[in-house]
């Protein structure tokens, strides 16, 4: 973040700095990490990226989330850069891992699928190498290029 | 290949070696080698959905080689009418026999099984999804016809968009170095994702719209039939069946050796001038299938190794 977008933004003594987020989707960013009851939450959207073109940008203050809880949102911003502020200092800096296996976190949007008939917990598994990956349903084994909008 | 205690849910499941060893298998089986080897073993056969070849095949499969067949063949006498999950069906059958077949109707639904049950699972199709068993006794007649997987140009004829068997069949076939043309009207064509996946060493694939266009001979044509119920307009329907009919005629375009295969049943997509030629293959085809089911039910059950 340049020093302009950083006055921008509320600035944080202790927490969580998730930039690179593509525009615009901190809010679904905030909903996916299940951290929109957890103290005060600043967002940005829409600060000029040269890597993205847009991004957004979410501060959580006061805590530091755990790269189990920050790799939720691989499928919907997989460019997001992680940093976690410990007396306005950054003590760690880090990208999103993209998991081979996303067990419970999307559903299918098959209706004859197993898992929207049984109740069974979904299992998805990943295909598509890079920043854009695709995942397979290993129920039904249909195949999704937009695994972001199955986030639940 | 070790097979012994695994379930067959899926083509993508298997490598190929394991599709190889489980096709040479079959062959194995046909010629006589493992008469009785299904011997005092019971196979739970639950059919969700209703179907007459893929059970009497797999039921026929079993009593020839000496195994025995319980199950039931409609699914409103079944417990899932009484409201009971299909894990609880199949955690209460799997300790009534050795193996299970099973065709359902919700696609995932063998996985599922397989992932509760304490014995096989074999799926005889799952929704639109996977029909695995299909898919070998299709390449074992494959195999049957020319000595070889590797290497062979195949088309495929009608819908590829609905029909899980040329799905299945071109996934599997794809590791072996084939040749595709896919032929079908432009609202049935093969699914892009099935095209992605079909990635094997030397493998390819045109797109064409009518056997016409095809620029060199075939050694096989899988013909699928094109469903009524996929068209809102039945004098399209009508004009596209038409286009996808193979007979006598189409030879001349296809080669005089090219071998036609079809997963039946047929309706009027292969005129029956066809049959008594030697390149009609489809009910061979068919009659491959207690083989290939026979191998596999031996090899998931340990009795065939």
């Amino acid at each position: 973040m340049t020093e302009d977008s950083k006055l921008k933004v509320y600035a944080l003594e202790s927490g969580t700095v998730i930039d690179h987020i593509p525009s615009p989707l901190a809010l679904k960013v905030v909903e996916i990490l299940g951290v929109q009851h957890e103290g005060i939450i600043t967002i940005g959207i829409n600060f000029p990226s040269s890597q993205l073109g847009r991004k957004d940008v979410v501060k959580v203050e006061n805590l530091k989330l755990t790269p189990a809880v920050t790799d939720r949102m691989a499928l919907v911003a997989p460019t997001a850069t992680i940093n976690i502020i410990e007396k306005s200092q950054v003590v760690e800096k880090r990208k999103i891992h993209i998991p081979n296996e996303f067990k419970g976190m999307l559903r299918c949007p098959n209706p004859n699928c197993v898992t929207n008939v049984e109740g069974v917990t979904t299992h998805f598994v990943r295909e598509g190498e890079g920043s854009k990956p695709t995942v397979r349903c290993i129920y039904c084994e249909r195949v999704y290029r937009q695994p972001g909008d199955l986030v639940v | 290949m070790d097979l012994k205690g695994c379930s067959i849910v899926s083509i993508r499941d298997f490598p190929k070696e394991d599709i190889q060893a489980v096709v040479d298998k079959a062959l194995e089986v046909k010629s006589g080698k493992w008469a009785g080897a299904l011997d005092g073993k019971v196979l739970a056969t639950l059919f969700f959905e209703p179907s007459t070849r893929t059970r009497l095949s797999f039921e026929g499969a079993m009593v020839s080689m000496g195994g025995r067949v319980i199950g039931f063949a409609d699914p409103n006498i079944s417990s899932a009418k009484k409201g009971e999950s299909l894990a609880d069906t199949i955690r209460t059958v799997t300790g009534y026999c050795d193996v299970i077949v099973m065709r359902h109707n919700i696609e995932g639904a063998a996985r599922l099984a397989s992932q509760v049950a304490t014995v096989p699972v074999i799926n005889a199709g799952d929704g639109s999804n996977q029909h695995p068993t299909q898919t070998f006794l299709d390449l074992a007649t494959i195999q049957e016809e020319f000595g070889r997987l590797e290497g062979l140009k195949v088309g495929m004829l009608g819908d590829l968009k609905y029909g899980r068997t040329v799905h299945s069949l071109s996934l599997a076939l794809a590791l072996f170095g084939t040749k595709f043309s896919f032929i079908a009207p432009p609202s049935l064509r093969m699914p892009e994702y099935t095209l992605e996946q079909l990635k094997g060493a030397d493998t390819s694939f045109i797109e064409i719209g009518d056997i016409n266009e095809l620029n060199d001979s075939l050694d096989v044509l899988y013909v699928t039939r094109i469903q009524k119920e996929r068209f809102a307009d039945f004098q399209e329907y009508e004009r596209v069946a038409g286009a996808y009919r193979i007979g006598r005629d189409s030879l001349k375009l296809l080669g005089e050796e090219v071998r036609i295969m079809h997963p039946l049943p047929r309706v009027d997509e292969i005129v029956e001038d066809l049959d008594k030629t030697p390149n009609a293959i489809y009910f061979r085809q068919a009659h491959n299938g207690i083989p290939t089911r026979q191998a596999l039910l031996g090899l998931v059950t340990g009795t065939i190794q």
